[in-house]
């Protein structure tokens, strides 16, 4: 690495430094807001793991390998905590700060660029969901469900769903006009988080929906995390992850786009 | 040492465009460093739209534009490192405290935070904030927030600064307190550009103004050049009672020849003249008497209600 090119990641990266810095003064005083969204996540784990885990037992996965119920949610639940934290921060927090409060019409007053500021809050999205995804991990060791040293793999998986859906979120953020449109997005996320492979194996659906789940982030992101997390790897992990990295990459360079068509106006 | 003369704002042609509607229609105009800079005009007659495009927040759709001798569709962000901001809805972070919204601020122009927190300081101090400094934005009174948003501003030293209607919605006492701080400005050499529809305030601040009107600069010069090309010396308001509107515009068609231009508004006549004990005999020899008839120089409203007069007419239809 050249000096130069250090200068120039350096001035690429410092103007979304910015913004993530400015997140981080913004929720300094309301961290109980953001340590309660990853308990939610605890809560599933509690409720499926634990309590439809003990009437479950073991199971059988499609290759034959048998493994304990909960061992087979956990994952799962760790992938939803991370899609949820990133996607909350980045859609309902992203369209209160660009429609309601016009942070961002500040903003872009500064040398600062639309592109800047998408990447910004991908940032503080990472680290807002990486906080979700800790808190989940440490209860996972808690609870004797990280079986291997590999399971702790599960900690940079998770980073990539986070990507994936602060895209998302970022996107969603510039098409959403009012409150309910969050709705509809619920929905959707609550389809995935039931539908998605959480609780079963896709080959257990019939055959029509499974192309369905194919599409689904959720599903990659599942499945990476599973996958890592019972030691269990597969080639299809190198798909998984560029499903992921490349609507990480989509949504946050969408984002921007609208984001400039709607406030260079 | 700035160069005598330097132009920092270049515009010729300059359009904007929104669908079919163009918001501004071809103007030209050229700021120099340390000038007061005003766009006078009514609201939509194109000044924000303007300010937005010089601001590099806004893409022209036609003609030529320069700031700071660059381009910016090319250098947004280099210009906009230079300029200071002050939109209309002063847009300040309401998640932020009063100081926060300054240091941060500044973080978005990539100054270091000891720095930054040191010109915040200055900066709250210059416009009487000092005391509010860890207040949330939304516990201050929109004078303040106003003053807030002058300051963060000031945040880059930057070497020109933008106001989008720096008073508008303030009371009397707000304003005069803006006003004071922006003359301070003045005085310091800052060069200011700025737009409003209050005539005192052009007349106060701006070295150098031009009047828009739906789009197009219809006058420019300094406020004693406006007065002098565009209006009498003096200026005779005369009321008839009770009398308003269609009552008024009849009797000023009476008023035919009486000195220069005649004004029906809703509550008085306006008579321009270059002497009003002319005016007053003149009156008198028709046996026009007024109920009241004030005697007063020409201001830059006069001008203002001059050259776009027919707006107040066509408001009342």
């Amino acid at each position: 690495m050249s000096v130069i090119s250090y200068g120039l990641v350096r001035a690429r990266l410092e103007p979304s430094g910015s913004m993530l810095a400015r997140n981080w003064v913004a929720m300094r005083r309301a961290w109980v807001l953001v340590v309660s969204g990853g308990v939610e996540s605890l809560l599933f784990l509690f409720a499926f793991g634990f309590g439809v885990g003990s009437m479950v037992g073991d199971i059988t996965l499609p290759d034959g390998t048998v493994i304990s119920y909960t061992s087979y949610v956990a994952p799962a639940i760790l992938a939803n905590a991370a899609m949820m934290g990133t996607l909350l921060e980045t859609s309902i927090n992203v369209f209160a700060k660009f429609k309601w409060m016009k942070v961002y019409d500040g903003i872009l007053n500064t040398p600062m660029r639309p592109g800047d500021v998408a990447l910004g809050e991908v940032w503080w999205a990472l680290i807002r969901g990486g906080i979700y995804v800790g808190m989940f991990v440490i209860a996972m060791g808690a609870f004797g469900l990280l079986d291997s040293w590999w399971s702790l793999l599960a900690v940079p998986a998770s980073v990539f769903i986070a990507l994936a859906f602060s895209g998302i979120g970022l996107t969603l953020a510039t098409f959403f006009r009012e409150w309910t449109d969050f709705d509809w997005m619920m929905a959707v996320v609550f389809a995935m988080f039931l539908f998605g492979g959480t609780f079963t194996p896709v080959e257990a659906y019939p055959g029509f929906a499974q192309p369905i789940v194919y599409v689904m982030p959720l599903y990659h992101g599942i499945e990476l995390v599973r996958g890592l997390s019972l030691g269990d790897f597969s080639p299809m992990m190198v798909v998984n992850v560029l499903y992921l990295v490349a609507l990480a990459v989509a949504g946050t360079w969408f984002a921007q786009r609208r984001l400039a068509k709607a406030l260079y106006k | 040492m700035p160069l005598e003369n330097e132009i920092l704002v270049r515009a010729r042609d300059l359009r904007k465009r929104y669908g079919d509607h163009e918001a501004v229609r071809g103007v030209d105009f050229e700021i120099q460093r340390g000038e007061a800079f005003g766009f006078l005009g009514a609201n939509g007659a194109g000044k924000s739209t303007t300010m937005r495009m010089i601001g590099c927040v806004s893409e022209p759709s036609g003609g030529h534009l320069e700031v700071f001798d660059r381009d910016p569709h090319t250098d947004g962000p280099a210009i906009r490192a230079r300029l200071g901001v002050v939109p209309q809805d002063n847009t300040l972070d309401t998640m932020l405290t009063v100081f926060e919204n300054l240091t941060v601020y500044a973080g978005y122009f990539g100054i270091k935070r000891k720095e930054a927190r040191a010109k915040a300081a200055e900066l709250l101090e210059f416009v009487q904030l000092t005391a509010r400094s860890g207040d949330q934005v939304n516990d201050l009174s929109g004078g303040m927030q106003r003053r807030l948003a002058i300051a963060r501003s000031l945040i880059n030293a930057p070497d020109l600064v933008i106001l989008d209607e720096p008073t508008t919605g303030l009371d009397p006492q707000a304003r005069h307190l803006v006003w004071e701080r922006l003359f301070q400005l003045k005085q310091q050499g800052v060069s200011i550009l700025l737009t409003t529809h209050y005539m005192d305030e052009a007349e106060q601040l701006c070295d150098r103004l031009v009047v828009m009107d739906e789009g197009r600069i219809i006058a420019q010069g300094s406020p004693r050049e406006l007065i002098d090309t565009y209006v009498t010396k003096e200026v005779v308001e005369l009321r008839f009672g009770g009398k308003h509107t269609t009552a008024l515009a009849e009797i000023a068609r009476g008023l035919d020849g009486i000195g220069g231009q005649i004004e029906p508004l809703p509550d008085r006549i306006l008579v321009y003249t270059d002497d009003a004990d002319d005016t007053a005999a003149a009156l008198e020899a028709r046996e026009i008497r007024p109920t009241s008839m004030l005697d007063r120089r020409a201001t830059l409203e006069d001008v203002f209600l001059r050259l776009t007069g027919r707006a107040l007419v066509e408001d009342e239809a």
